[in-house]
């Protein structure tokens, strides 16, 4: 199909020897090997090249230069800027506050993430039948995970606000006065929760789902030939199958449980949104990150907060991994049995 | 099971639409109310007229920023995809080695040199500051390379060089169009990420004026008023683009989550 007059030269350029110029009568051909033989050396860096200038400007540089900038006494629109080491760092861990906002980060993640992911295993389960309009219940429980964030903390501020509040109209009904969702710790933790919940349970289900069509079906016969109940199935293989999953999920739940801000943000609403709450009943650590641009302008303890923040990820994700690798070993040793 | 997770899945979304048709002050009524109304044009004309909100503005920048981005993810991205898996250059593999460990770098890390930047070159609150940092994006190179090398033999690849294909036209003739499903799965989620985005433009476009869509209903719902017809006019108008988008594309979006294509 090739056109026999390039194919020599193409040939002739094939092995990657610098300085020899195919042998061609036509001036045309050197010139056009020439720049073929540019075109193949350098395509790839042209190519690659976008990416690493956006991030080498946009992303390498501000992750170095925070390191300087956490250690300055920086004030936003400041000229001038003194070195102060890890001055900000100390006032930081010092500070109740920042305590209060891992406290509160770390009670919401774990007030959402292992209901979430549970249920979100038995969702999997459920859609792993063989059933009609498969596709349609699928997009049903991702449809809320494609809503937009700041328009899921509005909506779901409302279904749990104090006077007409959906949720508070249905507990009445089984004789549970309004409750104010939002000046409480626990109950503000709970209503962020949920919203995180519902946002993202369809998600995790359906990532879930897709290992567990990854498990072989004979598996299961072997095991119903023995008597496996479908539950005894469940724990005893499917759980076990799924352990790289649940892995991942959790280090993926961690790490965005650890940046949680809209929702919080959103529910608290009004003047001390920053502060989630006038008791700080609801302040993320991102949101205390935002609390030092906007109330306190000090870019300096923004950035040792951004680091303390990365720490504190990078810590749970080990502490997770740990955890969850755990739990699942000794939970198949118990099913071997 | 499944049928009470579809209606808690659904069911707000029902509940947001109720109040957005209703009259200004119906969720203060009880029972609250769970039937669709006809309000909906006043509350969008309220909406509309909110200067604190600017949230015509807020649909606008959004779509533009969603928009431009999804393009050009997709076209920087299948580039340097292509590169990694199948183009030989020295260094290859440290190069996208490098991509991956930027990808586990979360983005408050480097927030606030970021903004220090946008503010030095005059882009906090103007569109640059929230498109240009994110023209191009580790996963989205990751997420190609692994594409192009399962999806593109070889062999392709070099009967185009035989019949005298640059390396351009290669990645446009042969490569991209082999890149199709990738291509609907990275775009979708390009656009539902920046669509989405808050974190960055609560900061980068702050001032009231100029917001993004999601900025836009931060200052509707932090408002010193409580018309909720208002603001979940709001809220259901930003939601339609992604419900387009789910409706029409439903099937690669589950298939993209499914493949593990989708990270959060």
């Amino acid at each position: 199909m090739s056109l026999p007059t390039t194919t020599p030269a193409h040939s002739a350029e094939v092995p990657p020897q610098p300085g020899r110029a195919p042998r061609s009568p036509s001036s045309f051909l050197v010139r056009a090997s020439r720049w073929s033989r540019l075109d193949t050396k350098a395509s790839p860096y042209v190519y690659i090249a976008p990416f690493f200038v956006i991030f080498g400007i946009f992303g390498l540089f501000p992750l170095i230069y925070t390191g300087y900038v956490a250690l300055n006494d920086w004030e936003v629109g400041a000229d001038t800027h003194t070195f102060v080491g890890l001055d900000n760092f100390v006032k930081i861990l010092s500070d109740n506050y920042f305590w209060n906002a891992v406290f509160n980060t770390i009670g919401i993640f774990v007030v959402s993430t292992i209901p979430q992911l549970l249920l979100a295993l038995m969702l999997a389960n459920a859609l792993n039948k063989r059933m009609r309009g498969r596709m349609w219940l699928r997009m049903g429980v991702l449809v809320p995970n494609i809503t937009s964030v700041a328009a899921v903390a509005i909506l779901f501020s409302q279904l749990f606000a104090r006077d007409f509040g959906l949720i508070n109209w249905l507990l009445h009904f089984v004789g549970v006065s309004p409750i104010d969702w939002q000046a409480h710790k626990w109950t503000a933790w709970l209503a962020i929760s949920t919203m995180v919940d519902w946002r993202w349970m369809g998600y995790n289900a359906l990532i879930y789902l897709a290992a567990m069509q990854s498990i072989p079906k004979d598996i299961y016969e072997s095991a119903a030939l023995d008597g496996a109940s479908s539950r005894r199935q469940f724990w005893s293989i499917t759980v076990p199958m799924l352990r790289p999953t649940i892995i991942f999920t959790v280090i993926i739940s961690t790490i965005g449980g650890f940046q949680l801000y809209a929702e919080p943000l959103l529910f608290t609403g009004g003047a001390s949104a920053f502060l989630g709450g006038t008791l700080r009943q609801s302040q993320t650590v991102t949101m205390y990150l935002m609390e030092q641009f906007y109330n306190k302008f000090e870019y300096g303890d923004m950035a040792a907060v951004a680091w303390l923040l990365f720490f504190l990820i990078l810590i749970f994700s080990g502490v997770n991994y740990l955890i969850t690798a755990r739990l699942e070993s000794s939970g198949k040793r118990g099913g071997k049995k | 099971m499944l049928l009470a997770t579809v209606v808690l899945s659904i069911f707000p979304l029902y509940y947001m639409i109720v109040v957005a048709t209703r009259e200004q002050g119906a969720t203060s009524s009880v029972p609250p109310p769970l039937i669709p109304g006809s309000s909906l044009g006043d509350n969008v004309g309220r909406l509309l007229s909110n200067e604190n909100a600017a949230f015509m503005t807020g649909m606008v920048n959004s779509a533009i920023i969603s928009l431009t981005l999804t393009v050009s993810v997709v076209f920087l991205s299948t580039l340097a995809g292509f590169a990694f898996a199948k183009l030989r250059f020295r260094g290859r593999n440290a190069l996208m080695l490098s991509i991956l460990v930027t990808m586990m770098v979360p983005a408050q890390l480097g927030v606030v040199p970021l903004y220090m930047m946008m503010a030095k070159l005059q882009w906090a609150n103007h569109l640059p500051s929230v498109i240009v940092p994110f023209l191009v994006n580790g996963f989205g190179v990751f997420m190609m390379r692994q594409y192009v090398s399962q999806s593109v033999p070889d062999e392709l690849i070099e009967a185009a060089r035989v019949d005298g294909c640059n390396t351009f036209r290669i990645y446009w003739s042969v490569v991209l169009p082999a890149l199709r499903p990738a291509i609907a799965v990275l775009a979708l989620f390009t656009f539902m990420a920046q669509w989405n985005e808050f974190f960055w433009a609560s900061l980068a476009m702050g001032d009231p004026s100029n917001p993004t869509v999601q900025i836009s209903l931060q200052h509707l719902s932090t408002g010193y008023y409580n018309d909720y017809a208002q603001v979940f006019a709001g809220t259901l108008l930003s939601i339609l683009p992604l419900l387009a988008a789910f409706i029409v594309f439903g099937r690669q979006i589950i298939g993209g989550i499914m493949e593990g294509a989708l990270k959060a």
